[in-house]
């Protein structure tokens, strides 16, 4: 995160797509969403990653203006959520309902198409969704799949300069869900900006170039897909140090977090051979001990109630693709 | 397929006027109250039927009323109950609109508040007339109701009009219970309220404390107003006080409702 405004970003003239600053959501004494800054350059894909209850959909409701930040100030394309939406630059497709199962597929289309001042036309939407062969079925009859590429299709129907998809495969077997994103990257390339929220680390990395890991309604980490795995696929070396040098630990060669937890230290690096000969001949550090941890279990720990507070993250710069 | 968006400049984007309200939208509307077959037998099949077996009973049909005869006046109350019944699960269908996220989902269009209700409120005006014209059309075909051709048109534009009161009613407990059973309790309230009301049976024929009570439910200055080009005689103004007290009881609350469901939290 950091200064993104100096980013390749700012050389944009039109405005950022989704602009949070300092944003933050309770419901009475929960607070769903911490102090969010977030910055989403045009045509940007954007992976929102966390585990369930991290304040994704929290986040999601407010870009779409379906609810008001507590603190703080989101921002649509330069506009308030709400226009935003009444333009149709934003659209979404939600993780449930929001169907009538008495329409048919075709009716819901047009149904849609109607609410807006316009919209792409419905044959065409229909077909980038791929619902064209299920056109004449009602809703109640579709299968999940079949009902979140319906979705998709009424999102499409504006055609938005934002797409947000709110755990968008939930639910949906392998097939469906491989179908669904083939619909979603072939959009990408076009241009749109889209932000999805999930909470598969391998989906993340297969369809964004950015990805925004988000734990408790704070965002952990920021970087590209490569740049999150890689911190999350490094070694933890931990030892009993009273006093350590934070500064001297941080400078060493593929460390890229230090914690100080009273007299224990943990450093997250890439080279846990240099941290630990550091600590050993430098320091007088003890009981040391070197942890692996898998992508999964790395992810796990970076959002999980017991990983690390806060994660540094390479300062990402997000240019538009 | 593959027609790349052409880059849309957020300042051209325009909104739609009337808030997104659209006649081939309500159009869709209806053609979804169609399908829900329940829903068309009980309110346009079962006023005919209520209609065929009280309007046309021999001992009484053809006795005098105001300009009229009985079966007339038994046709405008079982227009009005096919009416109120078809306006009322018109402004229900919120409920299962809610449940089921759509309301939700209309909430990322351009479409405003206001106008979604306007779209119920055509769509149940739209079943009402369905309903009012079902009866009207059968008592033509059976001869038996007479009164002047323009009471036909007044008694009928009046319980047509006068049922958006049950429309407003309708969204009033379908924002209220949010449930798919909704429909059901609606049957059974309006029921009470029709026997209240007096269209099923005259209130003359209820004890004392009933007759009295019935004048306080909401279907009872609705019907009198409607019956009163037939029946004519002298207005009584506590018809007119009952139908305003409930519109205001019934819009408030759908107004009161709506509001809370669509504040921003």
């Amino acid at each position: 995160m950091g200064s993104r405004a100096e980013g390749p970003g700012a050389a944009f003239s039109s405005p950022p797509a989704i602009e949070l600053s300092g944003v933050r959501k309770h419901f009475g004494a929960v607070e769903a969403v911490r102090g969010l800054d977030l910055r989403v350059d045009p045509g940007e894909v954007v992976a929102f990653l966390g585990p369930n209850g991290a304040g994704k959909t929290t986040t999601i409701d407010m870009v779409l203006g379906l609810s008001e930040p507590s603190a703080g100030t989101v921002v649509v394309y330069g506009a308030d959520p709400r226009d935003a939406v009444r333009k149709g630059l934003v659209s979404a497709v939600m993780q449930t309902g929001g169907l009538l199962k008495d329409l048919t597929v075709a009716e819901t289309i047009a149904y849609t198409a109607h609410l807006f001042g316009g919209t792409r036309p419905v044959g065409e939407v229909m077909e980038r969704a791929g619902i064209t062969s299920i056109a004449g079925r009602l809703v109640g009859k579709c299968s999940g799949g079949e009902q979140q590429r319906l979705r998709f299709a009424m999102a499409l129907l504006p055609d938005p300069e934002l797409l947000l998809l709110d755990e968008p495969t939930q639910g949906m077997d392998v097939e469906g869900r491989r179908s669904f994103w083939a619909a979603i990257r072939h959009d990408a390339q076009a241009g749109r900006t889209i932000l999805f929220a999930t909470h598969y680390l391998e989906e993340a990395d297969a369809y964004a170039d950015r990805v925004v890991l988000v734990r408790k309604g704070e965002i952990v980490a920021d970087g590209t897909a490569a740049e999150v795995k890689a911190m999350a696929s490094g070694r933890t070396v931990r030892a009993t140090l009273p006093r350590a040098d934070e500064a001297a630990l941080r400078s060493l060669p593929g460390v890229d977090h230090v914690e100080v937890r009273g007299v224990s230290v943990v450093v997250h690096c890439a080279d846990s051979d240099a941290v630990a000969r550091y600590l050993l001949t430098v320091t007088g550090a003890k009981d040391l001990e070197i942890t692996t941890i898998g992508l999964e279990e790395a992810f796990v720990a970076l959002t999980g109630s017991e990983g690390p507070a806060r994660l540094s993250s390479p300062d990402h710069q997000g240019a538009g693709r | 397929m593959s027609a790349v968006p052409v880059p849309v400049d957020p300042v051209d984007r325009v909104t739609p006027p009337f808030g997104g309200f659209k006649a081939a939208i309500v159009r869709l509307e209806v053609r979804r109250l169609l399908r829900n077959r329940r829903t068309l037998v009980f309110t346009v099949l079962f006023p005919v039927f209520f209609f065929l077996i009280f309007g046309l009973n021999s001992s009484y049909a053809s006795h005098r009323v105001g300009q009229g005869n009985e079966s007339a006046f038994v046709m405008i109350s079982m227009a009005l109950y096919g009416a109120v019944l078809a306006t009322s699960s018109g402004g229900a269908m919120v409920s299962v609109e809610r449940l089921s996220g759509w309301s939700r989902q209309l909430r990322i269009t351009p479409l405003q508040p206001a106008a979604y209700i306007a779209i119920k409120m055509a769509t149940a005006l739209v079943l009402g007339l369905a309903a009012v014209l079902a009866v009207y059309i059968v008592g033509i075909l059976t001869h038996k109701p007479s009164m002047p051709v323009w009471l036909w048109v007044a008694t009928g534009a009046a319980l047509w009009i006068g049922s958006l009161l049950f429309a407003a009613f309708g969204l009033f407990v379908g924002y209220l219970l949010p449930s798919e059973n909704v429909m059901q309790l609606i049957g059974f309230a309006l029921m009470l309220f029709s026997f209240g009301g007096g269209l099923f049976i005259p209130l003359s024929q209820f004890s004392h404390p009933l007759r009295v009570l019935a004048t306080y439910t909401p279907l009872y200055g609705l019907n009198q107003v409607v019956h009163f080009p037939l029946v004519q005689g002298t207005f009584d103004w506590t018809w007119a006080a009952n139908l305003v007290a409930w519109l205001t009881l019934f819009t408030g609350g759908a107004i009161w409702r709506f509001r809370k469901d669509t504040a921003r939290v």
